[in-house]
């Protein structure tokens, strides 16, 4: 196992983990083109990983976290950032050895790291899914989490999928060696126009904060995730064949909805209207959407089970 | 004999799981060996974080052959009763046993390997059926014990993986299952789904690659460690023990012990390597325990302190060696370590600032936005509960009641500082910082981080009043609040953990001996939640209960303390445990149980009596009426002991009590041995009655001595 010649930006580490997976198989999807808390949420993993159908997709997903944000003044906390997400259906057997190669692509030397796949099992309220797995350890630094599905929505994961997570901006400054994440060289650092993380994100991140700690309609936020919910219901309530004859079961644009509920959610939470007992009720609602939209999904052709 | 080795080979199993996991193999292993009839010399399990291995030295090559007899219907039984017996044998042909019918006894057919033999009894001919059992190869049988323990194991939480049904905690990979004899060894036939067993395995992930066959269990562990994988985790322990005390004493320093920490971090690596790194001095000025536990909990580090105490540096274990002999590894642990103290520090910083512009109840005014339970109020109202109580029982612990009340309302007041947030397990120790920070009194810090204690049965008892008094009345409060609103523990449920706030009270009050009876405090406790007042007397009931248990596993015998509950003043358990106490040990004395022997006789005696006249005898014993020396004797020694019980009751001196009863067992033995209580005299006989009575009521004195078992 020898190392790879290291990178030099961001950019360059989510490029070779595309070519990593994609040369192993995997369909080199983009981004979900929603907000979402965290790559899990992206239809190709959350759907995808119900029904009996194989499927191998990766993909960056950005991902928001509103009480995260830190005006872009906290060396790596940020409320959005980037994961990179891979999932495997079924799981294969060499899942463990394949992870480690792409650790391998982006630089990290297995002779002179400790890598180390401690426990750590995961579970989503709001999407009804847990699995079991590690979070893994480059030197004392969770670099990924590694999980084998076995629930989303309520239903058992069969076949079982494995998700790889990365969270980018974590690895990337390790891997770079750099302490604060807006230094970190975004593109090549001897390119003409040499860019950091800074100068691509600090001002967003400084708007974002103040936008989502003070200015965000709470009112408008609340009345938004009813309508969510609302259509989400209406959707999945609808007829399964259409006007014309033909059977379109909407579970995608239904889950859609359950996404834009899910970060409403997150957006009133930041904004400190969220109390304690009420958060679980809130969080219950999501699962209630994730749930049927599941439902619908495993009637349709994509998500069937044989 | 041949010995047996079975490894489990998955990824990584979790480090807390393990020990439990080596328990249940070994357990469900042998116990499958021996229920088929195999007996064995020794056995051992091990673990690494992907392999769970059990050896088993000296198995029998085959189970012996068993013969077992069943016995039948009789021999002229319906056909379809003698059906349903032969198929029970697998014989299907009815025929030749029905011939066996009025032959002579002893007369037998072989069928099916199955001999079937007709004996004479009492009730007429009767089917006998010997059924040989023979012996089976230990091959055969261990790949069935190894099967099914695979598949009913009972890991804490299991899953399964890719296209397969079968569960274990993670993919499982390949099983290695050898029987080994002088001879060789030979792979035994395990299939568990797609899994057929074999004889290779795999050394360390990163150091030794690939796979190698082992021929046995030495041959294995030696491979093993030549692939650089330590099999037995009390060896990588002691390495890591060992190496990490050394590298600390060669710089004049100590390692923090921490044997949880020990065991968990040799379930995380099969090569374990010490290094040991600095701390950034910036950090330094953190709280030692905040230091730890950062360290423990987030990083997995043992402590180094300086001869002062003071932390200074921390050991990593890594799983492998390296060219640069750990120096990236080090380099990065160091380094997400310094941004979790930044962390620390952040939080640190910025309670000192809060506590030192607003005071502790500044701190802890957000308390009055937590709810605490919907139907008892935020945390802030739970805090103005305790300070209450904690006033109220103030003097009867010895303390100050304004730093009391002021202990109680400042004691909560960390769970809303973002150190605590970060670390819910330094909640208690911040308060104290925190409170020694804000120019508080030593008591009042000392309450903040004691008043949660005791926690279980083995945690210390707080002795310091102020403390003490905050202590109960937190206890006292979620006690009394969950009593009124009826959530009490049911069975194993217990949400609220209020088993263990009652034995918090129950060992903070013996513990201080502190002489009270606690309906008063209850009550107060029952009417701030508005409770009903039968609430008191029902929690009462659950302290007995508690009290109970905790008497019991001190060795106090359950009768012993039921007959001194059902005596007044049960509500002071000091009281109820001296006296218990004191019951113990004298009914395990000689005279104790003499005299329960003469107490039983009397109070049976005396029983009958007023059953049958319809009166109680309780009064008006007269000495003069006795007739004989023993009768006499015995109202002299009447006498005698109640003037000695009285007064060593009213100064709680139950021992003292107990040694004037004892003084009795002489004369009623005595007087039991001469004296018919019937006499033919009514005159002579009611007051032999009344006599007995006082020997009821002198012993009844002490405690309810009818409460004693046989």
């Amino acid at each position: 196992m020898s190392a790879t010649t290291p990178p030099r930006s961001f950019q360059e580490i989510i490029l070779r983990l595309m070519g990593y997976w994609g040369a192993r198989g995997c369909a080199v999807l983009q981004p979900y083109d929603m907000e979402v808390g965290a790559g899990t949420f992206h239809p190709a993993t959350t759907l995808r990983s119900l029904g009996s159908k194989p499927w191998a997709a990766a993909y960056v997903q950005p991902s928001r976290r509103p009480t995260d944000g830190r005006y872009g003044e906290n060396p790596n906390r940020l409320q959005h950032y980037y994961q990179y997400q891979v999932i495997l259906k079924p799981s294969p057997p060499d899942l463990q050895a394949l992870y480690l190669g792409s650790l391998q692509a982006i630089g990290i030397d297995m002779n002179l790291h400790d890598i180390r796949f401690v426990e750590d099992d995961w579970e989503s309220p709001t999407l009804g899914a847990w699995g079991l797995g590690w979070e893994v350890w480059c030197d004392g630094m969770e670099v990924s989490q590694f999980t084998y599905f076995q629930q989303v929505g309520g239903h058992d994961c069969k076949p079982v999928s494995g998700e790889l997570t990365y969270g980018l901006e974590r690895l990337a400054m390790y891997v770079l060696g750099v302490d604060h994440v807006m230094d970190m060289p975004f593109n090549d650092p001897d390119s003409p126009t040499p860019l950091t993380y800074g100068d691509v994100f600090r001002q967003a991140e400084q708007e974002y904060s103040r936008w989502n700690f003070d200015i965000a309609d709470t009112d408008m936020l609340l009345q938004h995730f009813k309508d969510a919910e609302a259509e989400c219901d209406r959707i999945l309530s609808a007829p399964e064949v259409d006007g014309a004859g033909r059977r379109i079961i909407m579970s995608q644009p239904a889950y859609d909805q359950c996404i834009k509920a899910s970060h409403l959610f997150n957006l009133m939470d930041a904004r400190g209207v969220i109390s304690v007992t009420e958060r679980q009720a809130y969080i219950g609602r999501v699962r209630a959407l994730a749930k049927r939209c599941a439902d619908a999904f495993v009637m349709t052709d994509a998500g069937a089970s044989h | 004999m041949p010995d047996l080795l079975l490894e489990l080979f998955s990824e990584e199993i979790p480090a807390r799981m393990q020990a439990r996991a080596r328990e249940d193999l070994q357990k469900l292993v042998t116990n499958g060996l021996v229920e088929a009839g195999l007996t064995y010399a020794s056995a051992g399990a091990f673990s690494t974080p992907r392999r769970l291995v059990l050896a088993v030295e000296g198995l029998n090559a085959e189970s012996p052959t068993v013969a077992e007899e069943r016995k039948g219907p009789k021999a002229d039984a319906p056909e379809q009763a003698l059906a349903g017996f032969l198929r029970g044998l697998g014989i299907t042909d009815a025929a030749p046993v029905m011939a066996l019918a009025g032959q002579p006894s002893g007369s037998h057919v072989h069928l099916n390997g199955v001999v079937i033999e007709v004996r004479d009894d009492k009730k007429g001919q009767i089917l006998y059926a010997r059924v040989t059992k023979p012996g089976r190869p230990a091959a055969d049988i261990v790949a069935e014990v190894v099967e099914r323990t695979i598949r009913t194991f009972p890991w804490p939480k299991s899953m399964r993986w890719g296209s397969g049904q079968l569960r274990w905690v993670r993919p499982l990979h390949s099983i290695l299952c050898l029987l080994t004899t002088e001879a060789g060894s030979d792979v035994v036939p395990v299939t568990v789904d797609h899994l057929t067993a074999g004889n290779t395995t795999e050394g360390h992930r990163f150091m030794a690659p690939g796979r190698f066959a082992v021929s046995s269990f030495d041959d294995y562990r030696a491979k093993l460690l030549a692939a650089h994988v330590v099999l037995d985790s009390a060896e990588r322990e002691a390495i890591i023990w060992n190496d990490a005390t050394t590298a600390a004493f060669a710089q004049g320093l100590e390692l923090v012990e921490d044997k949880g920490l020990l065991a968990e971090v040799a379930g995380l690596v099969e090569w374990p390597v010490v290094l040991m790194g600095s701390i950034d001095e910036a950090f330094l000025g953190l709280p030692p325990e905040v230091l730890q536990t950062s360290m423990k909990e987030h990083q997995k580090f043992f402590s180094v302190k300086a001869p002062s105490g003071r932390i200074e540096k921390f050991v990593t274990v890594a799983n492998r060696t390296t060219v640069d002999e750990g120096e990236t590894i080090l380099k990065g642990n160091q380094k997400v370590l310094s941004a979790r103290l930044s962390d620390a520090r952040f939080f640190w910083e910025n309670d000192l600032r809060t506590v030192k512009a607003e005071g502790l109840e500044g701190m802890g005014a957000g308390l009055a936005d937590v709810t605490f339970h919907n139907r008892l109020g935020s945390q802030a109202d739970r805090v103005a509960r305790i300070a209450d109580l904690a006033a109220e029982l103030a003097p009867l612990v010895g303390a100050d009641p304004a730093l009391a009340t002021q202990a109680a309302q400042v004691a909560k007041a960390d769970l809303q500082s973002d150190m605590v947030g970060e670390f819910p397990e330094l909640q208690g120790l911040m308060g104290r910082y925190y409170a020694e920070a804000a120019g508080l009194d030593g008591q009042v810090a000392e309450a903040c981080q004691w008043h949660y204690s005791p926690l279980g049965p083995s945690d210390v008892v707080p002795t310091a009043p102020v403390t003490v008094a905050v202590a109960l009345a937190d206890k006292i409060d979620t006690l009394t609040g969950f009593w009124a609103i009826d959530e009490k523990p049911t069975g194993s449920k217990d949400p609220y953990a209020l088993r263990r706030a009652a034995l918090g009270v129950i060992r903070l009050v013996l513990g201080n001996g502190i002489a009270t009876g606690l309906s008063q405090i209850l009550s107060r406790g029952v009417e701030q939640h508005g409770g009903a007042t039968d609430v008191v007397a029902d929690l009462l009931g659950f302290f007995h209960d508690r009290l109970k248990v905790h008497l019991r596993d001190q060795g106090v015998r359950h009768d012993v303390i039921d007959a001194c509950l059902a005596m007044p003043g049960n509500d002071d358990l000091a009281l109820l445990v001296k006296r218990a106490e004191a019951l113990q040990a004298f009914l395990s004395s000689e005279d104790g149980t003499n005299l329960l022997q003469g107490f039983r006789r009397a109070a049976n005696i005396l029983g009958q009596a007023e059953a049958k006249d319809g009166v109680e005898y309780s009064f008006g014993a007269d000495a003069k009426f006795a007739e004989t020396d023993e009768e006499k004797a015995l109202f002299a020694a009447l006498d005698l002991a109640d003037g000695r019980i009285g007064p060593a009751l009213e100064a709680q001196d139950f021992a003292a009590a107990m040694t004037a009863m004892a003084a009795l067992r002489v004369p009623i033995d005595a007087f039991f041995e001469a004296v018919q209580v019937n006499s033919e005299n009514e005159i002579v006989r009611r007051n032999r009655l009344n006599l007995l009575h006082r020997i009821r009521a002198a012993c009844s004195s002490v405690a309810d001595l009818t409460k004693i078992a046989d």
